[in-house]
């Protein structure tokens, strides 16, 4: 069987890429491991999804809902397979496309395609990543598979939390186990400012009275089978714990919500040089990665934090794997100073259209022009009144005939 | 006499909010850059309302719990009750996206409603 477009995972980018390359005249095959559509939005029953696309504040559930009826509908045109339950457990270049090697309810299948788009979402950074001392009781666990077990399963973490890290999952899992009764001891954050949005950290925090310590973090785990306590210290700015400052807090749960990191295992064996910022795949503006026939969208790409922009990757990933015929390797680099935490695509590839750019700042600005530079030409400006990294932002810029691309950043005197 | 500081939340300019009222209920609000930091600052202040989002029990295998949410705000104060309401409840038949699960909760005029189908297509 010979696909034009094959997207791996089904989450919010996936389903969005599917939908649109078949729109584009694409045969696709959508693949997803899990028995279910949705990805990690299943998980999500706060609201806050779609302000951007539809106007309304929709549950994670009921956005990816929509996404769904639309590739139902979709489906009966013919031109989309759907494949749960499969895990793509291989991929191999041939010489028009690619193979995928599927592995399905004890079975394996080969199938062909001659573009990939990876929608394969991030993964969670683990306790074990951020070097905490002393045993290894239950109760300590990352906050998606917290959100996890209390919102799918139903089943209760524990009474007394301690949040580490002001992640988002982090600060809406503070509220929910609040709502379930648990008693939320505080969050704290090594950084000194908050890694999740605003409206999270007023409505998920203060409105419970949950304190928020920044500059701290847990050093050690205390407890044989279940945990029963942690040391908070407080960090210097290299994020070094100070010496003198321990504390020990008694508590029966740890929630870690300590960062996101796109998922490319697979991309990895296929060669796609990832980016050092974002740890997902270097892209052009068509969201193809720098090996011909391969895409990335969504949070497989960079972490989003809104799924608005997650579905508007996947669309245009989609697109772009439908109708484009060629592949340029000439491509204009994109630059920036140490200003930005990223910016994205980081290729561009000569065209009249003007690009999206996606970009965070590296730390907290007030009152900032963002100019980007053709050589000596400004190309484009934007004033901004507040600039987070939490907080990312997208600018359209003209590329027609550019040799340079150059983000700066200038303090507004 | 209120004096309360906090962070306005309907953009993403997050202006720090100062409040103060004095006897007559005259609020005078500072750091907002817009007028609707003001709207916002005084809601907060008079009748602070919240979206409810949270999970009931059901009778089904695949889907132990369903995700439901409030399909408007509730009064902050209300959200613990409508959470105890909603801990009792138990589905005991298909449900679409949307479905009212219980009409004007807590006698606050908003129904609490489901944001996902019991019935899903699975395979294997």
């Amino acid at each position: 069987m010979k696909y034009d477009v094959a997207v791996i995972g089904a989450g919010p980018a996936g389903l969005a890429a599917a939908i649109s390359a078949e729109k584009h005249g694409a045969k696709v095959v959508l693949i997803e491991r899990e028995d279910r559509l949705g990805g990690v939005l299943k998980q999500c029953i706060h609201d806050g999804f779609g302000l951007i696309r539809y106007g309304e504040k929709l549950s994670g559930c009921e956005y990816a809902n929509r996404y769904i009826d639309i590739l139902i509908e979709r489906m009966n045109y013919g031109n989309i397979e759907l494949k749960l339950k499969t895990f793509v457990s291989k991929v191999d270049k041939i010489d028009d496309g690619f193979n995928l090697l599927l592995s399905s309810r004890g079975k394996l299948e080969n199938i062909k395609s001659e573009k990939i788009i990876f929608a394969t979402g991030c993964r969670e950074r683990t306790p074990k990543q951020v070097s905490i001392h002393g045993s290894r009781p239950s109760g300590v666990f990352t906050a998606g598979l917290a959100q996890y077990y209390l919102n799918i399963n139903g089943q209760m973490l524990g009474k007394k939390c301690v949040i580490l890290g002001s992640g988002d999952i982090g600060l809406i899992m503070a509220r929910r186990l609040t709502l379930e009764g648990a008693n939320v001891l505080g969050v704290y954050e090594a950084k000194d400012s908050p890694s999740g949005l605003t409206r999270n950290i007023y409505q998920c925090l203060e409105d419970f009275d949950i304190p928020l310590y920044l500059s701290h973090t847990v050093t050690r785990l205390h407890g044989r089978n279940r945990l029963e306590g942690v040391t908070i210290s407080r960090v210097d700015q290299n994020m070094v714990p100070i010496e003198g400052t321990e504390e020990y807090i008694s508590c029966d749960t740890l929630i870690v919500s300590v960062g996101l990191i796109p998922e490319n295992e697979l991309p990895k064996t296929l060669n796609v040089p990832l980016s050092k910022h974002t740890k997902g795949a270097i892209v052009n503006q068509y969201y193809e990665t720098e090996v011909k026939g391969i895409y990335a969208c969504g949070n497989a790409l960079h972490v989003n934090d809104l799924v608005d922009y997650v579905s508007e990757s996947g669309e245009e990933a989609g697109k772009f794997a439908a109708i484009r015929d060629k592949f340029e390797q000439e491509a204009v680099e994109v630059t920036f100073t140490s200003d930005f935490g990223y910016v994205v695509p980081q290729k561009i590839v000569k065209d009249t259209e003007p690009a999206t750019f996606y970009f965070r700042t590296s730390k907290i600005r007030e009152n900032v022009i963002v100019k980007v530079y053709d050589g000596d030409k400004e190309i484009f400006k934007k004033k901004y009144l507040n600039l987070k990294p939490p907080e990312m932002e997208k600018i359209k810029v003209p590329i027609d005939g550019v040799s340079e691309i150059r983000f700066v950043m200038e303090v507004i005197q | 006499m209120i004096n309360r500081t906090f962070t306005c939340i309907v953009c993403p300019n997050g202006c720090k909010l100062n409040v103060t009222a004095s006897e007559d209920n005259a609020f005078i609000v500072t750091g907002n850059k817009c007028k609707k930091g003001i709207e916002f600052a005084e809601n907060e202040i008079l009748n602070p309302k919240r979206m409810l989002t949270t999970t009931v029990k059901t009778n089904f295998d695949l889907m132990p719990y369903l995700p439901v949410r409030t399909d408007n705000e509730i009064p902050k104060e209300k959200v613990f009750e409508v959470m105890s309401i909603l801990r009792k409840t138990v589905i005991e038949k298909n449900i679409k996206v949307g479905d009212i699960i219980i009409e004007n909760i807590s006698n606050t005029g908003v129904n609490v409603i489901a944001t996902m189908n019991t019935e899903e297509k699975r395979y294997g």
